[in-house]
């Protein structure tokens, strides 16, 4: 008999909507799920009580018929959503006791629906990290487990990705700066898919790196994220990058059928040192694309290299002047102060308290490249390899390409701590394959695809053009069915 | 690029982060690693190639020039560390 914590976002939808289950059933099973599943430390803000009522209010909606898809579903939010009234703290003990006076466009439009938040879920301090090491809250623990190290989740959005992957929800936001809902994602054997640059709303959403920010679904299946994404996305006045274009059903997008459509393989993917169970994984994929009727072509993604060194130029230069605002004035801590103190001391010890390592690193580093004398060597070249590495893209989907199949992450999960005595850019080589998509701006999904000997999940990324989010899911789709993973983690929490 | 102590302090100051000073000479090297990480850009011809400024081909969206809301004082201070009488407060800013 499967809890109804365990369904997915489709299934429960369709339960609801025939009355064989009641919205607020289905949330009581997962606030119990959460309450059990405190040893993973993925939800760090707790709302029983306006679960609850706007379950109560979902079974309202769903009586009367005619409801949205999420209507009644459970969701976990990201930490980094502006949650009116409920603690938003990015994971960073700088905006300790802050609670928003407003609501971000995101879960405004799923409270709109009739989604319910469970809890605000754990993350890397401003999504800044691969392992959900950084966090002010502690670090999330993967529900996967081989031997008795914990694992990492994978960041930022470790949180979400441990308490899908542990069905402590149905679903989960995540937001996606370098590769943060598609790595976590393939590290708990769970779909994430980050949209196009200004397909959903960043309003309300704590900036990291503006220019590179998204937020999208993390799920227990391709046509969970098709649902999830269609109600978090449309135009947004409030953001002034958002894409005032239609937003397709993406679920009826979902037609299984990629006969004669082109999936590039970028050569350049294939990086020295892989391991041989990633290169296999791959060819899997390539294998089941073919076998699904599509076109596997080789393709070449020159400036591929040159990604991670232009992120970690671009993404701290806008962290530093994002976090600039965080001055123990407007919100969260202020440091106690010594008599003679004046504001620059303030500033300094605030900021020195509030920001944990990584964070303070990356704006140091942001404000190096954007000091005097150094802009040009460093910002203005890295955003012309930026223009650079677009330009492969926009090339090979010019030659026709539909998809790019790729790795989407160079291990499975590690264990916690493994990386404790590593250089910094060491961690930062576990988004060598998601950050080019953040770059170019694209939409790329990653979907579980198989076990490694170990027992831990892979999984494989697709790419797609920009706004084809609906062709994007429909590859996804096709690959998720020919992969045919049902693994899930053993419950030991 | 190397960073030496000197530039951490800088950089630190620039940042309005307090670093002590026993942890200036590890910020550096960690800073210089990141940076020699990214020494890697130089070998890119960027000849003739523009700054990326909109990653979407799209003008940003003007908006009218008018009062969208306001009269919510208590909303905005409602997180201030300190607020009195209507006001953020600071300590005495004195240059």
């Amino acid at each position: 008999m499967t809890n109804p914590n365990q369904l997915t976002i489709a299934a429960a939808r369709d339960a609801l909507r025939k009355g064989e289950l009641s919205a607020v059933d289905l949330t009581m099973s997962c606030l119990t799920a959460m309450d059990a599943g405190d040893d993973l430390n993925a939800f760090v803000h707790k709302t029983p009580d306006i679960a609850l009522t706007q379950a109560r209010a979902a079974d309202v909606r769903l009586k009367a018929g005619g409801a949205p898809d999420l209507c009644g579903i459970p969701l976990g939010i990201k930490d980094l959503f502006c949650t009116k009234g409920v603690a938003s703290q990015a994971a960073s003990h700088i905006l300790a006791g802050f609670k928003p006076e407003y609501e971000s466009t995101v879960t405004t439009k799923l409270f709109d629906a009739g989604a319910v938040m469970l809890g605000k879920l754990n993350m890397d301090e401003f999504a800044m990290g691969s392992s959900n090491e950084t966090s002010c809250y502690g670090d999330v623990i993967n529900p996967w487990k081989i031997d008795d190290r914990k694992l990492t989740p994978g960041g930022s959005s470790g949180g979400s990705a441990a308490a899908v992957a542990a069905d402590l929800c149905l679903g989960a936001t995540g937001t996606d700066t370098g590769g943060s809902i598609r790595q976590p994602a393939a590290f708990t054997g769970i779909t994430g898919i980050k949209p196009t640059y200004g397909r959903v709303s960043r309003w309300g959403i704590v900036a990291f790196a503006s220019s590179l920010d998204q937020a999208g679904p993390m799920t227990k299946s391709v046509r969970d994220a098709a649902i999830f994404l269609g109600a978090m996305c449309g135009y947004d006045a409030k953001d002034s990058t958002s894409a005032n274009i239609p937003v397709p059903d993406f679920e009826a997008a979902l037609t299984g059928d990629i006969r004669g459509k082109k999936i590039g393989i970028p050569k350049e993917y294939r990086m020295d040192g892989m391991p041989a169970e990633i290169e296999a994984l791959w060819q899997n994929g390539i294998a089941m694309m073919k076998d699904a009727g599509a076109v596997i072509v080789d393709i070449s993604l020159p400036h591929t290299k040159y990604a991670l060194p232009a992120y970690y130029v671009i993404a701290p230069a806008e962290a530093s002047s994002n976090l600039a605002r965080y001055d123990g004035v407007r919100y969260g801590h202020r440091a106690k102060l010594a008599a003679g103190d004046g504001i620059t001391e303030m500033y300094e010890k605030t900021r020195a308290e509030g920001f944990g390592p990584e964070v303070q690193r990356r704006i140091m580093v942001g404000t190096y490249v954007l000091s005097a004398g150094f802009y040009d060597a460093y910002y203005n070249r890295a955003r012309k390899v930026r223009a650079l590495i677009k330009r492969d893209f926009e090339r090979v989907f010019d030659a026709g390409i539909d998809a790019i199949l790729t790795p989407a992450t160079p291990s499975s999960a590690f264990g916690l701590g493994e990386m404790a005595s590593a250089d910094p850019v060491e961690m930062y080589l576990n988004d060598v394959f998601t950050v080019t998509v953040n770059l170019a701006g694209l939409p790329g999904v990653a979907v579980p695809v198989g076990l490694d000997a170990k027992g831990l999940p892979l999984g494989l990324q697709l790419i797609g053009r920009p706004w084809d989010e609906a062709g994007l899911l429909n590859h996804a789709y096709v690959l998720e069915q020919a992969a045919g993973f049902v693994a899930k983690p053993a419950k030991w929490w | 690029m190397s960073i030496d102590t000197a530039t951490a302090r800088k950089v630190a100051k620039l940042a309005r982060i307090r670093v002590e000073e026993a942890d200036l000479p590890k910020l550096a090297e960690q800073l210089s690693g990141i940076l020699g990480f990214m020494e890697q850009l130089n070998e890119v011809d960027v000849t003739g190639i523009e700054p990326m400024v909109s990653v979407t081909p799209m003008r940003l969206a003007r908006r009218a020039d008018v009062v969208s809301d306001g009269n919510i004082q208590a909303q905005i201070l409602a997180n201030a560390p300190d607020a009195r009488e209507g006001f953020f407060a600071v300590p005495k800013v004195v240059e």
